[in-house]
């Protein structure tokens, strides 16, 4: 079952065209990496999912977006609703200044939930989820910007988990934590995979062979090849990929 | 020659930084020598009377509390208000760079000027007479820039990661700026409103044209509604329209000890702000 159907998605910041007709189907419940060399639009492909990329100035999309057969780009969608729906997380850890707590019971909090009771659930239950439940629940009223880098992380993605979205976007997810943290995230992606549909954006080749089922290349705003991640790693149909992930270029 | 040029030089780094330190600390000496001994319970506790030949700053202590508490509350409502705004929500760059422009202009405006203007505006047009609330609304347009500043450097200087994260967790754009954003930009709030005591506590010019001179213990409404001297303007009238030096230093003391303390809260919050960020 496909959770996004992409159709001709082509994208302008400005006179800056960063993404070219772009077609491709993500399937749900399922892994995908999007590779390919700095500036080449995965990261805007990404944004474009839940529509984050709404907050940059003088953005122009054409073409369509389906999120279970329904247009997210419709002027009659809410894109708070579809935000909590599509989750992300970001490069860079960004715990909020606040408790561990209070972070992951951010999102909850938003969208109405009051009751201490089922907050401390919720809470529990993404932390057990983000795998950081055992090493952070002596600490939920510390402020999160004293934890490290990588427990930073895993609390960022609890924090995306606690809003129970169905799709977790991950922009580069590993590429500011150290080698055991990455592998302590890499180990939480696969785990997560039963529940949610991911994609995944890397630099790190063997990253995306690790954890990803699928694997599409980007390049120059446009989408090269798609396909299985075995498959396009090891009989690569575009010289342009094979180029890419051999080390030719990058 | 050049190592004479250099000793010259060096001596002259020298006897300047001990000048302008001794300037300091002559005239904080000089102020405290000659008030410190006029300060008591009476002077403090009682409002002036001729007939009993006694000179109290109740009144003014009173006045310039209430100046202080009023100008703050408004300054702080609409100046954060519109620092929120500009920098969350203009649309248009242009906007935020012309009101930008218009608040640098108005913080480099000699505060005579706003006297006469809020004596014009506040107390005539508006009909506020001379009194208290005049005054404060003048000081509200002197201190709007500062903080507004101050507030806006706080809220550019959040991580945009910030707001892109509560974003992404659907939330709306008030709920990010009241729950992620202000609390971060918190410190410059308030870094902004102590500079904002200092101006109200040292301000003298202004409120001569608006606030009046009278020394008379009032209620807080009552007060507001009526003119009335702050310690600044007490300090002006008792030192040159009456001559009463022992009732003007005193004043000059309490003034400078209060500003002392300012100065060093700011700088405790500005270290608070730099240790933050880093």
């Amino acid at each position: 079952m496909n959770a996004f159907t992409i159709k001709d998605l082509c994208l302008w910041y400005g006179s800056m065209q960063a993404l070219k007709s772009i077609s491709m189907n993500i399937e749900a419940n399922s892994i995908t990496s999007l590779i390919g060399p700095s500036g080449c639009g995965k990261s805007t492909f990404l944004k474009t999912l839940n529509r984050m990329n709404d907050l940059v100035e003088g953005v122009q999309i054409t073409g369509s977006v389906l999120y279970s057969d329904k247009d997210i780009y419709a002027p009659e969608v809410d894109v708070n609703m579809l935000r909590k729906r599509i989750g992300m997380v970001f490069q860079k850890p960004t715990p909020f200044a606040m408790s561990v707590y209070d972070n992951v019971a951010y999102g909850p909090r938003t969208h109405g939930v009051k009751s201490r009771a089922e907050l401390d659930i919720i809470v529990q239950d993404a932390m057990l989820r983000a795998a950081v439940w055992d090493e952070l629940k002596d600490r939920l009223k510390k402020p999160a910007l004293a934890l490290s880098g990588g427990q930073q992380q895993r609390l960022c993605i609890a924090r995306a988990l606690a809003v129970d979205p169905e799709v977790l976007l991950m922009d580069e997810p590993t590429s500011a934590l150290d080698p055991i943290s990455t592998s302590k995230v890499e180990e939480l992606i696969t785990s997560l995979k039963q529940s949610f549909t991911i994609l995944i954006v890397t630099h790190n080749m063997q990253q995306a062979v690790r954890v990803s089922d699928s694997t599409a290349f980007f390049l120059l705003g446009q989408m090269i090849e798609h396909g299985p991640a075995e498959r396009v790693f090891s009989y690569p149909r575009d010289k342009r990929t094979e180029d890419y992930i051999t080390g030719r270029f990058g | 020659m050049t190592r004479g040029f250099q000793k010259a030089f060096k001596a002259m780094m020298i006897s300047s930084s001990i000048l302008v330190g001794s300037i300091a600390v002559f005239i904080f000496a000089y102020v405290m020598i000659k008030g410190i001994g006029g300060i008591s319970w009476s002077f403090l506790s009682a409002s002036p009377s001729y007939l009993e030949n006694r000179i109290g700053i109740l009144p003014d202590i009173l006045n310039t509390l209430y100046v202080l508490l009023t100008t703050l509350a408004i300054v702080l409502v609409i100046g954060v208000a519109s620092a929120i705004y500009l920098s969350e929500y203009a649309e248009s760059k242009k906007l935020a760079r012309l009101v930008q422009g218009a608040s640098q202009i108005l913080s480099g405006i000699p505060s005579i000027i706003y006297g006469l203007v809020g004596m014009l505006f506040f107390c005539q047009i508006l009909g506020f007479r001379t009194s208290l609330l005049a005054g404060s609304m003048t000081l509200v347009i002197m201190c709007l820039p500062t903080i507004m500043k101050t507030t806006q450097e706080s809220l550019e200087a959040v991580r945009e990661g910030y707001r892109e994260s509560s974003f992404a967790l659907g939330a709306g754009k008030w709920r990010t700026v009241r729950s992620v954003v202000l609390p971060c930009a918190a410190d410059g709030i308030v870094s902004g409103c102590i500079l904002c005591i200092g101006r109200i506590l040292g301000e003298s010019a202004a409120l001569l044209f608006t606030a009046g001179l009278a020394h008379s213990v009032n209620g807080y409404l009552e007060g507001m509604s009526s003119s009335g001297a702050t310690l600044t303007v007490a300090l002006y009238v008792y030192a040159k329209e009456q001559g009463e030096f022992q009732a003007a230093f005193p004043i000059a003391t309490i003034l400078l000890v209060l500003a002392l303390a300012v100065n060093l809260s700011a700088s405790a919050v500005g270290k608070r702000l730099s240790r933050g960020r880093s």
